[in-house]
């Protein structure tokens, strides 16, 4: 910055500490006012009131009968929703956990939990599988309706098996297919 | 680069930029560019190019974001306005930020304009850096239009409506130029979604016109206050008339920018609607007129202009197709000032008379934006009549004669002699004030 030797055409000497603070002030404000004009812009691309306004969806799952399967739009994204039998229970009761490919619940609504009937099932009778219906290799949507090898969910894309509890047993698939955030409310599903 | 002698640019062997010079003279222009040679007089009026440079940058800037946002269609355009307005984060300030911008924009170019006019920047050689800034006015004036448009609101409406109806006032091909423009027999989706095609591209053309508006401006130079050129014999003389452009004309030009933002900024945040018109707010509706529209005030003058011919012109031209020939007319007599005005001087600060016509010329132009703003009844007819009358003949008739009748005061013989018979005082009055000082302990 300013140099001791700095003199004007007249001689005389600059105030070193006096030019160095304007210089700061001067730089400090000018990256404050960039950095406010900047963040609208940045920030206009992010998610708008508009969207953020889809992120809770109210499903009313009376209707379903055990051994039925319903599927609903989530964030321009499918559902599996599916009221277990007591067959159906009972064949995925049989798995030992530590067979599976992918051991953990991948349900936010019980964190660092095993993959087991109780942790992947909702609602008060613990009756209700709720997944999110997008395969956890590429991103297809999964068949349903007792599909595939495990009698769950079969993604056709590239030939990844999940179980009736939308556990990955075969295929090039690494997770669950997971729960979403959701809660159960007499005969109310609210997902988000 | 340029007709001013300057330093050659010479990069250090070895060096990176060097490198890149030797394949790519970037490194050399961006020198040129940063110690440009300006003449050392320059005042506040030569602030509003940077300003200008700075605004097309924001309008770019806001108007790509809000692109991002905005849905053209005629059931679509109006509600995607208020999903920017409400939903969108920070949209309500991208959008106050664009159409103020515009606003600014305007009143950065009519200031940057009359400067020109002032200090003879129009004069040889710097026709075609004129002739090229007409051109980005209207295309500016092309893309305000349009941008307008775009809400879909009833002014929008109307407005496409009315101003490209003009068009239809051309013999012959008028009408079919019109259904061409509006793509159909009505202003409807198609007019609409050319528009915004449209008001998306001719920024694009406006920053490359600039660049030719800059270029031109770097081989002939600045004009100054007393419109004395640069001495370019040697770099030696350059220098006792001019200044490297960094940081002189960067610091003055930032402050400049920083007192025009600070008014930018309080129409943005606390009268964001006191330039626009509120019946804008209300959806287009091809079935009813608003009681009164008026284009954005920046397009008033020439509006004026429009509605003043309400005459058939000579027998021949019907007054629809006068009013029209009158607008554009009046935007493209500027383009001919170079060779209207007859005079040798380039500043109006040596033309005593000159000078009194040229404040009619900057009244005249308020007066016809007053009077583009009212009702065309009562006494504004003709107050719009003969204001377009002068705005003309200031062109056609001062501009010529004052220039052969007039005697120009004595000129300063360089723009080292105007600065030191301006400055020098100053100067003494700092060395005996510092004498002083300097004197005080001694005593």
């Amino acid at each position: 910055m300013a140099h001791k030797d700095d003199k004007d055409a007249d001689g005389h000497v600059a105030d070193e500490d006096r030019r160095d603070i304007l210089f700061l002030a001067t730089g400090a404000t000018a990256a404050i006012g960039v950095a406010s004009a900047v963040w609208p812009l940045i920030d206009q691309m992010n998610a708008s009131a508009s969207v953020l306004a889809l992120s809770t969806l109210e499903v009313d799952v009376s209707a379903l009968e055990p051994g039925q399967e319903m599927k609903v739009s989530f964030l321009k994204a499918p559902v599996f929703i599916r009221r277990m039998t007591e067959e159906d229970i009972a064949e995925a009761q049989k798995e030992d956990i530590g067979d599976l490919p992918d051991p953990d619940a991948r349900n936010p609504n019980m964190p660092d939990t095993e993959a087991t009937v109780d942790s992947r099932l909702l609602g008060e009778n613990k009756d209700l599988i709720v997944l999110s219906g997008v395969c956890t290799h590429l991103g297809c949507v999964p068949l349903g309706d007792g599909a595939g090898d495990f009698h769950g969910w079969f993604c056709p894309c590239h030939g990844s098996h999940y179980d009736n509890l939308g556990r990955i047993r075969q295929g090039p698939a690494p997770e669950n297919l997971p729960i979403p955030v959701a809660s159960v409310d007499g005969d109310i599903l609210k997902l988000g | 680069m340029g007709t001013i002698p300057q330093e050659h640019y010479e990069p250090k062997e070895g060096t990176t930029s060097k490198w890149i010079n030797d394949r790519l003279p970037i490194m050399g222009m961006l020198d040129h560019l940063q110690k440009f040679p300006t003449p050392k007089n320059l005042n506040y009026a030569y602030v509003f190019g940077g300003i200008l440079v700075l605004f097309l940058v924001i309008q770019i800037i806001t108007g790509i974001a809000l692109a991002m946002h905005y849905r053209v269609g005629e059931t679509a355009s109006f509600a995607s306005v208020e999903h920017i307005m409400r939903d969108v984060n920070y949209g309500w300030l991208l959008r106050y930020a664009h159409a103020n911008g515009a606003s600014f924009f305007f009143i950065a170019v009519y200031a940057h304009i009359f400067r020109g006019l002032y200090y003879g920047s129009y004069k040889a050689p710097r026709e075609i850096l004129w002739i090229i800034g007409v051109l980005i006015f209207v295309v500016m004036m092309a893309t305000a239009f349009m941008g307008y448009v775009l809400p879909w609101g009833q002014m929008s409406f109307w407005g496409a409506k009315v101003i490209t109806s003009l068009f239809g006032a051309i013999p012959l091909v008028g009408e079919s130029l019109k259904v061409w423009l509006w793509g159909g027999p009505f202003v409807g989706e198609a007019t609409l979604n050319r528009m915004f095609s449209l008001h998306y591209l001719l920024p694009f053309v406006i920053a490359g016109l600039t660049v030719l508006h800059i270029w031109a401006l770097h081989h002939v130079g600045n004009t100054n206050p007393t419109g004395v050129e640069v001495r370019k014999d040697s770099i030696e003389t350059v220098k006792k008339d001019t200044v490297p452009f960094t940081p002189f004309y960067v610091t003055k030009d930032l402050f400049a920018i920083l007192v025009f933002l600070i008014a930018f900024a309080f129409f943005v945040y606390f009268a964001p609607n006191y330039l626009g018109h509120p019946d804008n707010y209300i959806e287009a509706n091809p079935l009813a007129t608003p009681a009164h529209i008026v284009p954005e005030w920046y397009f008033l003058p020439f509006y004026a202009v429009l509605r003043a011919i309400t005459f058939d012109f000579l027998w021949i031209i019907p007054a629809k197709l006068g009013g029209v020939i009158a607008m554009f007319g009046a935007i493209a007599i500027l383009a001919f000032a170079p060779w209207l005005d007859t005079s040798n001087v380039r500043s109006t600060t040596y033309r005593p008379i000159y000078r009194w016509w040229f404040l009619v010329l900057v009244i005249d132009f308020f007066v016809l934006m007053w009077a583009g703003g009212q009702p065309a009844e009562g006494i504004v007819p003709l107050v719009s009549l003969l204001a377009t009358i002068y705005w003309f003949a200031h062109f056609l008739i001062v501009l010529p004669v004052v220039g052969l009748i007039e005697k120009p005061l004595p000129r300063p013989e360089s723009i080292e002699q105007a600065f030191k018979d301006k400055h020098d005082d100053d100067y003494d009055a700092n060395r005996s004030q510092s004498a002083g000082v300097a004197a005080q302990p001694a005593e």
